[in-house]
């Protein structure tokens, strides 16, 4: 008996471990089941957007929202990022002599990878949030329900529209961010820091080519996939009540943001890759 | 009386099949069983209310009934055809053969009463838009809503008239089947005999079958031909039904199970006790200890 004291400890740090394992375990199975949810819900998606053609009233609506209305938001996005490159870079770039280069590190920054990782990330608060909301607030209410019931797919109706919508547009608002962006950075270069245009846009062409853009615009295809269909999936499998549906858009911007980022780092590796494979002589140095 | 006997004086029942057979019907989510082991046979013409206090199940009863929710035991068939067996397309076709009113109208808040009225009918049929228009006008007038309103949004209408305009969507495709969640729930007295007295008119209607979810004793004696209560799963011994009565509004009145007449008669009996016990707010065994000091 004089041991007990002693052992007792055990059983608890025992029961602590099994405990922690039974946590792990726990998360690892959510984890996993998260992923397969998601993965059966983007399967579904495509199969609704290939197997029945969308209707022009259904679908416009959701362009408008998606594309139209952030337009503002995206070119403004685009102006600041330009023109703050221009604020970051300048000091650098003066200490060298080398200002007139400073259009190069601008637009080649801009078209690679901010214009499209900021206007994606900036999509993703104002649409992706809202979509979540608006399809969680539909589940709330069943009219989500209400649409099964009267024999019509949800996802089909729901879904694929906003998918498209994002496909589409979200690359397309990534062209207006990086065109934004170049204006932005050329503007208070040259008429608040008085650097020569015509070797800034010289340096800018010499330094930045189509595959630079394309491998943006290809990325933002990418970026506006993921927005649509982590939000969509937050809206349609949202807690009830008011904190649900606050809950769903807040993961819904939170989760988006994080897959864009993850994304935006294993395609412009593979991106790279890929460049050095065509063009094995490598880019051009900028310095 | 009388658990899960079932209702006397249907005498068409024996002819006909069931338009809806629920056998064995389990559902549970996660670790929470909802309905254990429901059977229930609903004949043509037929329209049944089921009773039961918040929370026992009746709406995942009257969902499983047109698969909204997926039962983890048994089966729903509908005209001898078993739900659980369809595929989706098939599921989406046999939906058409139903009505469902949701308990807060479930109107598509981005969309015209004109535009969720007609929903059904551009989903699945091939009817013109002026064809489409003018059903959807026949069924704003059934309903008692002014053409007025096809015009607006659901926010922009009272409670009484949302549920007017779910019942008249759930009318398009003219269903077999009409379930209604909670119809009345949130209306004033005189609206929800008017809803009452819609469901009697669909009732009329050619071998409109339906089925009403409510809490309402008004609306149960008013339109039912048969009733049938559920109780909650964790106040029941596992060996007990969950129906606890099943018949007529005749008998409903005459039963002296003290679980229905508690329910019928309106008596919270312990219950705030049990709540306050379920939180911790009230010692255990407390009501008892009050109820001997209570001679009455």
């Amino acid at each position: 008996m004089a041991s007990s004291p002693a052992a007792a400890p055990q059983p608890a740090l025992n029961g602590w471990l099994a405990g922690m394992v039974a946590n792990l375990g726990g998360f690892a199975m959510s984890s996993v089941a998260g992923i397969g949810d998601v993965a059966i819900f983007t399967l579904q998606t495509f199969g609704w957007m290939f197997a029945r053609r969308q209707r022009r009233e259904v679908l416009l609506p959701s362009f408008y929202q998606i594309g139209v209305m952030s337009l503002p938001v995206v070119a403004l996005t685009g102006l600041f990022i330009g023109m703050v490159l221009a604020v970051q870079s300048y000091a650098q770039f003066k200490a060298l002599g080398l200002e007139t280069r400073l259009g190069s590190v601008i637009n080649l920054s801009l078209v690679r990878e901010l214009g499209p990782v900021l206007a994606a990330t900036m999509l993703a608060g104002r649409v992706g949030s809202a979509m979540a909301a608006e399809l969680g607030t539909m589940r709330v209410t069943e009219q989500i329900d209400a649409l099964e019931s009267m024999g019509a797919n949800p996802i089909y109706y729901l879904v694929v529209p906003r998918f498209l919508g994002c496909l589409v547009l979200i690359p397309s608002l990534t062209v207006m961010a990086d065109f934004m962006g170049v204006l932005g950075g050329y503007l208070y270069s040259h008429v608040l820091l008085g650097i020569d245009y015509h070797h800034y846009w010289e340096n800018s062409r010499a330094y930045v080519d189509a595959f630079d853009f394309l491998m943006g615009l290809f990325k933002s295809f990418f970026f506006g996939a993921a927005i649509a269909l982590v939000s969509c999936h937050h809206g349609f499998h949202c807690s009830p009540g008011a904190e649900g549906v606050g809950r769903a858009a807040t993961n819904a911007f939170v989760h988006s943001f994080v897959l864009i980022l993850v994304l935006d780092l294993f395609l412009g590796i593979g991106l790279n890759n890929l460049h050095d494979f065509f063009r094995p002589e490598g880019p051009r140095k900028l310095l | 009386m009388p658990a899960a006997a079932p209702a006397t004086s249907r005498a068409t029942a024996a002819a006909d099949p069931p338009v809806l057979r629920v056998a064995g019907l389990g559902v549970r989510f996660g670790s929470q069983q909802v309905l254990r082991d429901i059977s229930l046979d609903l004949d043509a013409g037929q329209t049944l209310v089921v009773l039961g206090e918040s929370g026992c199940g009746k709406t995942v009863l009257l969902k499983t009934m047109i698969g909204l929710v997926r039962p983890t035991a048994g089966d729903v068939a509908f005209e001898g055809r078993s739900l659980a067996r369809m595929n989706d397309r098939q599921l989406a076709h046999l939906r058409t053969k139903y009505g469902f009113v949701f308990q807060g109208a479930a109107l598509f808040d981005s969309n015209t009463i004109a535009d969720n009225v007609a929903f059904p009918l551009r989903e699945h049929t091939r009817l013109s838009e002026r064809e489409i228009g003018e059903i959807v006008g026949s069924l704003v007038d059934e309903v008692g809503l002014p053409r007025s309103v096809l015009a607006k949004k659901p926010v922009q209408l009272s409670g009484g008239m949302r549920k007017r305009a779910g019942l008249a969507r759930a009318l398009a495709l003219d269903p077999q089947l009409v379930l209604y969640d909670e119809p009345t729930t949130g209306l004033d007295p005189i609206m929800t005999d008017v809803i009452n007295e819609l469901i009697l008119r669909v009732r009329e209607r050619p071998r409109v079958t339906s089925v009403v979810v409510t809490h309402d004793m008004s609306t149960a004696r008013k339109v039912a031909d048969r009733i049938i209560m559920l109780y909650p799963l964790f106040r029941l011994r596992s060996d007990e039904p969950q129906i606890v009565f099943d018949g007529t509004p005749a008998e409903l009145d005459r039963t002296r199970d003290p679980r229905v007449r508690q329910f019928i008669e309106g008596r919270a009996g312990n219950r705030l006790t049990e709540l306050l016990e379920e939180q911790g707010l009230v010692a255990r065994g407390a009501d008892e200890a009050v109820d001997e000091e209570d001679p009455t």
